[in-house]
């Protein structure tokens, strides 16, 4: 792994995001569907906490992870620009990680952003500061996973709107899972329930950061992004 | 310095390459000749390491490219057909990208950049997106792109396609420029640009090789070959075999022609040979009147057509199974 190159298209990857539109359009759309949800609890329940933020904060991202990494790869194969990429001394793993660590960065800034809501709550009461910390490292996690998940949907084909479905209902199987326990007995439900990423975010939510939930996350992202990276090197016609 | 041993490249069933063999010296320029979907662009992509191959080997100084992929890529410059470049960037964006993914350190960028760019007439160019450039120019940020690390095999494919004249006469004389330090593959289906450019020509059909060697040699490997337009008329002069029997005679084929009872014969002389004196002894012995007899020297265009003929590949493949 040589990190130059990781970094080299991490970095050209976040100038082709915020150099177009895109990232401004995706990052307001994105802090006014949380504003909203924030503050309609707010004032109904006129309580301070993050709640209603981090309770629909998980399912959002299913659609907002999508719509962001959809052109990662996709984009590069149908210009033809893959061709000139993968015949660079580059790894595909390498290639892979840089793209998911920009999208994962805009990302990062989109929930920066919400740190006002944060202080706002501050301003206005007295909530407790570890649950909001922990749920906003369990935000991290679970927005890079969606993210890693998108990679692999964008790898896997040169039209973005299919790699848009394609990462939407990965993400969206494992963000329901959760539910299992409606429709399922008890010991089946709970190992479900287990796979499901909304269900670990949960966990940490509640404002213990526990090393299971962490590895759950790590794992799932490893193992996207190397399934992602053999798609990838998976060349037309083979 | 390049070598590839029995490739095969085939796409499902169909074989895009079957079965080619050769070599590229140290410091040659090689003209990888053919009609379009020959194959010229499947070999090279497997030279970059783009495909792996189906069979057989290729090595670029004595590294194979699919074990030893990450230093064959290193070693050498591609500009593909279509010459896909991230439109948003600006040139000089662009370069340094790819400076960075060719691990080249970052202190030497300026000045690699700026070498390059002035051998391919950029350097005013710099601050423009990608996406804003003509063809021309696109094509010459192609091949500085391919030329940033200073590599010593370079591969170009199809440069000069979709150029005007005075660029493509630009782009050829780069391409001399850089091939006398360099080795040099470049595709085109363009014969003139071989004659310009290259050292040596390897012509491809349907996928396997048809001919190898200089321009020179080629032509006048096939030069002696004289190929005599006949045209007869008389009694029994449309059967082909009296002319067959003539000495020095190779081939015959009958050709249509316009006039009414006139027969035309298309004849192919054995190399070093002139069979017209005897043709017309032949034609005088069997009271036919000659109505016309030229003589004709192949081009390296006759050659190249004669060569990529579909019926002439399947006659070779035949040949070879037989």
């Amino acid at each position: 792994m040589n990190w130059s190159i990781v970094g080299a298209i991490f970095r050209k990857e976040l100038k082709t995001y915020f150099g177009s539109p895109m990232a401004y359009i995706v990052l307001a759309v994105f802090l006014i569907i949380t504003g909203w949800f924030f503050s309609l609890n707010l004032f109904k329940e006129n309580m301070a906490h993050m709640r209603s933020l981090f309770d629909i904060l998980p399912f959002l991202l299913v659609v907002f992870a999508p719509a962001v990494s959809m052109r990662l790869i996709a984009e590069e194969r149908k210009s033809g620009t893959m061709e000139l990429l993968v015949t660079m001394p580059v790894r595909d793993f390498e290639i892979v990680l840089g793209k998911w660590l920009a999208a994962f960065i805009l990302y990062a800034v989109g929930l920066a952003a919400t740190i006002v809501y944060v202080i706002s709550i501050f301003s206005l009461g007295k909530p407790e500061f570890g649950p909001i910390f922990a749920g906003y490292i369990g935000l991290l996690l679970l927005g890079g996973t969606y993210m890693a998940i998108g990679v692999l949907g964008s790898s896997l084909s040169e039209n973005q709107i299919i790699a848009f479905i394609v990462s939407f209902m990965i993400s969206a199987i494992f963000a329901i899972l959760v539910f299992s326990a409606m429709i399922m007995p008890p010991p089946l439900a709970e190992l479900i329930q287990y796979l499901s990423t909304t269900y670990h975010f949960q966990s940490i939510a509640r404002g213990v950061i526990d090393t299971r939930n962490v590895v759950y996350y790590l794992s799932l992202i490893f193992f996207s992004l190397l399934l992602a990276s053999h798609a990838m090197g998976q060349r037309k016609f083979l | 310095m390049i070598s590839i041993e029995n490739l095969k490249k085939y796409y499902g069933d169909f074989p895009a390459v079957d079965d080619i063999s050769f070599t590229v010296q140290s410091g040659e320029i090689l003209g990888f000749l053919g009609p379009n979907g020959a194959g010229k662009t499947t070999t090279m992509k497997v030279i970059t390491g783009y495909y792996p191959p189906t069979a057989g080997r290729v090595t670029v100084k004595g590294k194979d490219v699919v074990a030893d992929s990450l230093e064959t890529r290193q070693m050498i410059g591609y500009l593909p057909e279509s010459t896909p470049l991230y439109l948003d960037l600006t040139v000089s964006e662009y370069l340094h990208y790819i400076a960075e993914l060719r691990q080249i350190p970052e202190g030497e960028h300026a000045e690699r950049i700026d070498r390059i760019t002035t051998l391919t007439g950029l350097t005013d160019r710099m601050q423009q997106p990608l996406g804003q450039l003509s063809k021309g120019y696109r094509q010459r940020v192609g091949l500085a792109q391919a030329m940033v690390h200073d590599p010593d095999i370079l591969i170009l494919d199809e440069p000069t396609i979709g150029l005007d004249p005075n660029q493509i006469v630009e782009i050829r004389s780069l391409i001399r420029e850089i091939g006398r330090e360099k080795t040099v593959i470049l595709s085109t289906h363009i014969l003139p640009e071989v004659q310009a450019t290259c050292d040596r020509v390897v012509i491809i059909n349907e996928g396997r090789i048809v001919a190898d060697g200089t321009p020179d040699e080629l032509q006048s490997r096939f030069e002696g070959q004289a190929v005599i337009d006949l045209q007869v008329y008389g009694d029994g002069s449309d059967d082909t075999e009296p002319f067959n029997q003539v000495h020095g005679v190779v081939n015959v084929e009958r050709m249509p022609d316009p006039e009414p009872n006139v027969h035309r014969m298309q004849i192919m002389a054995e190399q070093g040979t002139d069979p017209r004196g005897e043709l017309f002894r032949l034609c005088v012995r069997k009271e036919w009147t000659l109505l016309g007899m030229t003589r004709k020297i192949q081009s390296l265009e006759d050659i190249f057509q004669q060569l990529t003929r579909s019926d002439a590949a399947h006659q070779q493949r035949e040949e070879d199974a037989a």
